[in-house]
């Protein structure tokens, strides 16, 4: 089913069969997946595999050329998207970023930027921020203005261990607290935040989704990641039952080679629980060293 | 005493700097300023176009500057060469074919020297009432277009995401430097126009704390740089325009010095640098 969610539910974004096509290449294509007010959507994928394209057609950035994407009227977005550089010739403080797209009243101001944390740096200059700290602004930025949706691109890049774990723990209490719906971009391959509801797997089309395991359920994360980092983060278990072979044809787990994959050629998305992950180690996805460190229980690498 | 057409220069050159300020602004941020020179450097084959057709100078102008921008958008989608391989081949060949138009024209006989350099002297009392009323009409679009071009400046995409619209409100902040170019050639003239753009707001940086501010202080330094310009060229008998960029970069120089570090540094925004 596209939504996890009952029918009824007002969807504030669905996307249906959607593709962005550029220069005659598919970045993504036949997408399709919902997110209603309080549910978390992670996207995750390799390099290039269009979970930024995906997330900014979602939010009307990017129109796709097949398919469509429907969102309520009047939807209120908060985006941090995944590259911003402030020129240096411009001065901007972070209380400046806070009213940039948008006029607030100084009490949301302060409250975006103490539930951040960053209210003591309210009159530093975003340039002179570090990349953690850059990126609370900018979630502070997105959700001083109340939004329906917030998209989050690679929220916890530039940000150490400890931090993504608070990040994640933000992001959740914004949440509950608000009953927005949130679409995260995970830089992550296998870890998501623990609170998704829905895991959607790209790698220029809907690889798989799902719902991720709770890391706090199993002994041997637990004893990995530590208590604190346990309630925020949760594993997804791949189960693809295709491969990308390197050039850019699909080879499925009966046999059969395609040019492409995607939703409705009927070769794959068997709603399976198993652990079946047979992409080909070369395949370029980038997380098969990943996956296998995890069976012997290794240390995650950062 | 001074003479009215002294007067009449200031006045008209105040009025340009105060537009060219946040104009300028912009122009630094977005990091147009060849885009400037591209559009000013147009602005000739306007001059020439106005003469081939007996059209109103600043009118052929903004109309040859417009057209230019636009080519330029075009260009862009469709993505063959990069922007300033573009612009160099917009930007002097709109210049030469201007050059070109103007010498096939045997029948006028044009002060060349004058367009490229400008003859803010020979200001009218026509030519300020043109001045301050196309200057406030800039100044209240750029008002209006504050946030969207601001936004966009930040991140085009954060812009479109979150309801503005950041394609408009470049496209209108084309028309609007096409605008202050047509009214500004003949101050400074084509050659120099962008450095009325760029160097104040290049000076007013250091001491900028918001962009509001910054856009505040282009406009006063352009304003210290026309008075002090004019009256360096009444004193020491220079060409107008390039003594009106002289002042301009004498400012930009002293704004560099040790003592503007300083007030940068025990400005409120230090405390968050490099922790």
């Amino acid at each position: 089913m596209l939504n996890y969610r009952s029918p009824e539910t007002a969807s504030l974004v669905r996307l249906a069969n959607a593709g962005v096509r550029r220069n005659g290449r598919w970045l993504v294509r036949g997408v399709d997946f919902s997110i209603s007010r309080g549910e978390i959507v992670t996207l995750i994928g390799p390099n290039g595999s269009g979970k930024s394209t995906t997330a900014k057609t979602a939010i009307g950035v990017l129109k796709p050329d097949e398919g469509h994407v429907e969102r309520i009227a009047g939807l209120r977005v908060g985006y941090v998207p995944q590259k911003l550089a402030v020129d240096w010739t411009l001065p901007l403080t972070v209380e400046r970023l806070m009213t940039l797209t948008g006029p607030l009243k100084g009490r949301e101001i302060e409250e975006a930027l103490a539930a951040t944390g960053m209210l003591h740096m309210a009159k530093a200059e975003v340039q002179h921020l570090s990349g953690g700290e850059f990126q609370r602004a900018l979630l502070a930025r997105a959700i001083a203005r109340k939004p329906d949706l917030l998209v989050l691109d690679e929220p916890v890049q530039g940000v150490d261990f400890s931090g993504e774990i608070a990040l994640y723990e933000l992001i959740k209490q914004i949440r509950n607290r608000t009953g927005c719906g949130i679409l995260l971009i995970s830089h992550d391959l296998h870890i998501v935040m623990a609170e998704t509801d829905t895991v959607v797997c790209l790698n220029g089309h809907v690889c798989c989704r799902g719902t991720p395991q709770a890391v706090s359920q199993s002994p041997e994360y637990l004893a990995l990641f530590g208590r604190r980092a346990a309630s925020a983060l949760a594993v997804y278990s791949h189960h693809h039952d295709h491969t990308h072979l390197p050039d850019g044809r699909v080879l499925h787990a009966d046999g059969s080679i395609t040019e492409s994959c995607f939703p409705g050629d009927g070769h794959h998305h068997q709603p399976l629980a198993e652990n079946v992950h047979d992409h080909d180690p070369d395949c370029g996805c980038g997380h098969h060293a990943r996956l296998q460190g995890f069976e012997k229980a290794e240390k995650r690498d950062a | 005493m001074l003479d009215d057409f002294f007067i009449r220069a200031l006045v008209a050159g105040i009025g340009i700097a105060i537009v060219a300020g946040p104009l300028g602004c912009f122009v630094v941020w977005r990091r147009m300023a060849y885009f400037g020179d591209t559009m000013a450097h147009s602005a000739l084959l306007g001059v020439a176009l106005s003469l081939l057709m007996d059209l109103n100078l600043m009118v052929s102008v903004f109309i040859v500057a417009s057209a230019v921008s636009l080519l330029l958008l075009f260009l862009q989608k469709r993505g063959a060469l990069s922007t300033d391989a573009l612009l160099g081949i917009l930007s002097h060949s709109a210049l030469s074919i201007g050059l070109v138009i103007v010498a096939f024209m045997t029948w006028v006989r044009i002060d060349l020297v004058g367009f490229l350099f400008g003859d803010i002297l020979a200001v009218s009392e026509a030519d300020i009432d043109i001045i301050w009323g196309g200057g406030i009409l800039v100044i209240l679009a750029l008002v209006y277009l504050w946030r969207p071009l601001l936004a966009s400046t930040v991140n085009p995409e954060l812009a479109e995401a979150e309801g503005l619209k950041p394609e408009r409100a470049r496209l209108l902040f084309m028309l609007l430097m096409a605008l202050v170019i047509a009214i500004a050639m003949k101050i400074v003239g084509i050659l120099l126009i962008t450095s009325l753009l760029i160097i104040p707001a290049a000076t007013a940086r250091r001491f900028a704390t918001s962009p509001e501010i910054m856009a505040v202080l282009a406009s006063l330094i352009g304003a210290l740089a026309v008075a002090g310009g004019l009256f360096g060229s009444l004193h020491w008998d220079t060409p107008s325009g390039p003594s009106i960029v002289v002042a301009a970069l004498a400012l930009f120089v002293l704004s560099l010095l040790p003592v503007g570090r300083r007030l940068d540094r025990a400005s409120p925004s230090s405390p968050g640098g490099n922790r």
